[in-house]
């Protein structure tokens, strides 16, 4: 066990790394959800009813748009947390508002994705292929959704009461969420997109 | 009256909710309900109620609302039992009518797995767990108190159903495509959808917060192979709730979208699968037995060292097979279904993983005889309980074992062989075992005892009681009586099974009234603990005085052994535990919050929203949510600070100054 000096500043205080490690261990219940939806999703993949096949209704463009978007945001938000660690308040708290502009433009594009599969009449009452893609790539969005109304109120506690100890766990504990979404999110344009397009 | 009006009161109150006992006890509940209002103005208790419960976040008290909310539940369940058991007293028997004997199978399950054996779990660990790796919290108490409300409104959604809208039908399991809006209208799975995520919601919670609390929170010098084995196993506990909470979360929340809004999951007609609900469910359902039961193994490797006068035999041994079986309780879940059609291998894959649990249960077992073996055994109520447990349990598990044999399954599956079995396994073993912690630790929570000539008598009649009940019911199941039969046909040789075994259920039923006496009495008439140590204890949290001050441990003492309490008074070093007046330090202690009561409150209304469809309720309560959690996340005040004064005021009140 190292000893506290050399622990990043997140860690240092013995309460606040007790509530990061209690972050990682719901991360786990988290990656367990997830894990279910894909597994439904690999299983409804091919049982399109007369609905579309993924081939027909995936559109690599938006999608791939969509994925640079979150990378970029997982980047900034390290930025956000490398300048917390040195603590340079103001471009922890620009990058934050950066990363939750991200995600909101992420949010939206996903939106308006869903809503032309809708508009087309492809609602998920239509087979259970639609039913599993809308509740799997749904429920990614609405993590990211609520990350974003995180993010939000994380800027202003930072911006009211800077770098704080609770803070700086929390700046941390939002990082670790904003890149666990981003790694399901390449699971989701992998299993989901890609190999539908293909 | 308007058209809405008429419609509401239909959706409200349909026929189903309007039978002549559902209305009397509707009647009954309100009047209660008025009189526990009129009471608690007239005494002018709403602050103190307020102030010291509703709004704690103190780990002892939290345990005590589990405790009652469950006590409360297992009457509930209890009922619901006994009306199953009355219909079935004889053939032809119609005390209900069919569609009321679907609600109250399903009720007595869900109530029974949920809102009973899950929250007196939750309690014995929010009672014992800190005490006895000596901290003076759980890691994240507000999240506790989280939990709590969120499983009590659990409770409530699925314990109005009832009353209002009508009870779900569709069995425990809710299984594919019964619970489909097809072939289920009405709101009563809805109900059973809502209370079930909204209180798993809770249980994860209260995952996370016993995982890190066992993790983080030990007194220095307590390793992990130095801990009670009672910590290892909510530890165990913990971890499998956090991996078999998430299926159940999605089973539930898939169902529902197919109800609610029609997505087609588990409807066949759009190539949905209902057995992908199936799988879920016992994904989750499979592990959820095994977190029933590690808590009451936990516990009896607390009593039976206690009452033997003997460290526990193979600790090392109980704490591997407690790991061994929280690892093979995931790959056993196909054994709810082998009939599904996966074909022989997957078949006999799943029945050889069933059948490999039974060697360190059986390790389990032998540790405790041996443990008890050459001990001085005192037969106290918990140690009753604990003898019991073990022939009840082996035969459950052996049948259990029966049950794992593909080519049996297929003849016995879904009978009353499978019914015996799994109350032979949650009673016999997990109420057996939450009752004998509960007699346990029930000092360290009120500070009297319960009276032990009278908890021997209710041991009794349901000890008895139960045999009579299950026994027969193996034969049943043999006999080809299929579970969840709302009536049956004279001359299938059933009827003198059936008679016995309702005789039996009664049995059970007065045990538990009398255990409702022995607390009644006992409060009445106390017999105090006075030295916080009345079963001369071996784990730490006999060291304190019953109940434990609100900050637990003045002082957090050092461990170096294993039953550390047992070993300071072996050596004469329990001033260990005391404080002198000079070395007080002050104590930081988490701040009373409303947010998990209100958090509660958001959920309840949200859930109601969900229930009858009215999306604006259901938007308006997720806004509450998150005002709710904004409100908690800007709390920035949430210690308290205790004075020394005031800690050395409290502990010599307590006689517990060094001299």
């Amino acid at each position: 066990m190292s000893t506290p000096t050399t622990l990043p500043k997140e860690f240092q205080d013995q309460q606040e790394s007790i509530r990061i490690m209690g972050f990682w261990v719901f991360l786990a219940t988290d990656v367990a959800l997830f894990g279910c939806l894909f597994s439904v999703y690999a299983v409804f993949r091919s049982r399109v009813a007369l609905g579309p096949t993924p081939h027909q209704i995936f559109s690599l463009g938006p999608v791939l748009l969509e994925t640079l978007i979150l990378l970029t945001s997982s980047f900034t938000i390290s930025l956000s947390l490398f300048a917390a660690r040195r603590d340079r308040l103001k471009p922890a708290l620009y990058c934050l508002i950066l990363t939750l502009l991200l995600g909101a433009s992420f949010v939206t594009l996903e939106i308006r994705e869903f809503s032309h599969d809708v508009m087309a009449g492809h609602t998920w009452h239509q087979s259970a292929f639609l039913s599993a893609f809308f509740t799997l790539v749904g429920t990614h969005g609405s993590h990211v959704t609520f990350g974003v109304v995180w993010a939000i109120m994380l800027s202003m506690q930072l911006a009211l009461r800077g770098l704080t100890v609770i803070n700086r766990r929390k700046l941390y504990t939002f990082a670790l969420y904003w890149h666990f979404l981003d790694i399901v999110w390449i699971f989701l344009f992998s299993i989901v997109y890609l190999t539908g397009i293909a | 009256m308007k058209a809405w009006a008429i419609h509401l009161m239909k959706l409200l109150f349909p026929p189903r909710v309007l039978l002549p006992d559902i209305i009397g006890i509707d009647i009954g509940l309100t009047i209660a309900a008025l009189a526990l209002l009129v009471y608690l103005t007239k005494t002018h208790r709403w602050g103190w109620l307020w102030r010291e419960w509703l709004t704690t976040v103190d780990h002892k008290r939290i345990g005590i609302m589990y405790l009652i909310a469950a006590l409360i539940m297992l009457f509930r369940g209890g009922v619901d039992a006994l009306m199953i058991r009355t219909q079935l007293i004889g053939p032809h028997e119609h005390f209900m009518g069919i569609q009321q004997y679907d609600e109250v199978f399903t009720t007595h399950g869900t109530v029974m797995i949920f809102f009973m054996a899950m929250p007196l779990v939750i309690a014995l660990f929010n009672v014992a767990v800190p005490l006895m790796i000596g901290a003076r919290d759980v890691a994240f108490p507000r999240l506790n108190a989280i939990s709590f409300w969120l499983f009590a409104v659990g409770a409530i959604l699925l314990n109005v159903s009832f009353s209002i809208g009508g009870s779900p039908d569709a069995g425990w399991t809710s299984y594919a495509p019964y619970s489909e809006l097809a072939f289920d209208p009405g709101v009563g799975e809805n109900y059973f959808l809502l209370s079930l995520q909204v209180a798993g919601i809770g249980t994860i919670a209260t995952a996370v917060n016993f995982l890190v609390t066992v993790l983080r929170l030990r007194a220095p010098g307590m390793s992990l192979s130095k801990m009670p084995v009672f910590a290892w196993s909510a530890l165990i506990t913990s971890s499998l709730i956090l991996f078999a909470f998430p299926p159940l979360t999605v089973a539930m929340g898939l169902t529902m979208l197919d109800r609610l809004f029609h997505a087609s999951f588990f409807t066949v007609s759009h190539q949905g699968m209902p057995m992908m609900y199936v799988n879920l469910f016992w994904i989750f359902g499979h592990p959820e037995v095994y977190i029933l039961i590690m808590p009451a193994f936990g516990i009896f490797s607390e009593v039976v060292p206690t009452f033997s006068r003997k460290a526990l035999f193979g600790y090392d041994a109980m704490v591997v097979s407690l790991l061994a079986i929280s690892f093979l309780s995931y790959g056993v879940w196909v054994h709810h279904f082998f009939e599904m059609g996966a074909g022989p291998t997957v078949n006999v894959f799943f029945g050889l993983s069933t059948m490999l649990i039974a060697i360190p249960t059986g390790v389990k077992m032998f540790n405790w005889i041996f443990t008890m073996w050459g001990g001085r055994i005192r037969l106290t109520v918990p140690m009753l309980w604990q003898l019991s447990f073990i022939p009840t349990f082996v035969v459950g598990g052996a049948t259990g074992v029966m049950l794992a044999v593909v080519p049996g399954d297929y003849q016995y599956h879904n009978t009353y062989f499978l019914i015996a079995h799994f109350h032979n396994v949650i009673v016999g073993g997990t109420v057996f075992g939450l009752l004998s912690g509960m007699y346990y630790w029930w000092s360290k929570m009120f500070g009297w005892q319960l009276n032990q000539r009278q908890g021997t008598w209710a041991f009794a009649f349901f000890f008895a009681g139960f045999w009579l009940t299950f026994m027969p019911q193996y034969f049943l199941g043999f006999m080809g009586m299929v579970r969840r039969m709302g009536t049956y046909p004279a001359g299938l040789g059933w009827t003198a099974f059936n008679f016995w075994s309702t005789i039996g259920s009664y049995l059970m039923a007065i045990g538990f009234l009398i255990m409702v006496y022995n607390i009644v009495w006992s409060r009445m008439h106390p017999n105090w603990d006075t030295t916080g140590d009345p079963w001369d204890g071996r784990t730490l949290e006999w060291s304190l005085p019953s109940p434990a001050p609100i900050y637990n441990f003045a002082r957090i003492p050092v461990v170096h052994e294993r039953d550390a309490w047992w070993e300071m008074k072996l050596q004469d070093r329990t001033d260990e535990v005391k404080i002198s007046v000079d070395s007080v330090e002050p104590i930081h202690l988490p701040k009373n919050s409303p947010m998990p009561i209100i958090l509660g409150l958001a959920f309840l209304v949200g859930s109601i929203g969900m229930v009858f469809s009215w999306f604006w309720l259901a938007i308006l309560g997720a806004l509450g949510i998150v005002a709710d959690l904004a409100y908690g996340s800007f709390a920035d005040q949430t210690e308290i600070t205790l004075d020394p004064h005031y800690i050395i005021e409290t502990e010599s009140a307590l006689g517990r100054l060094q001299s």
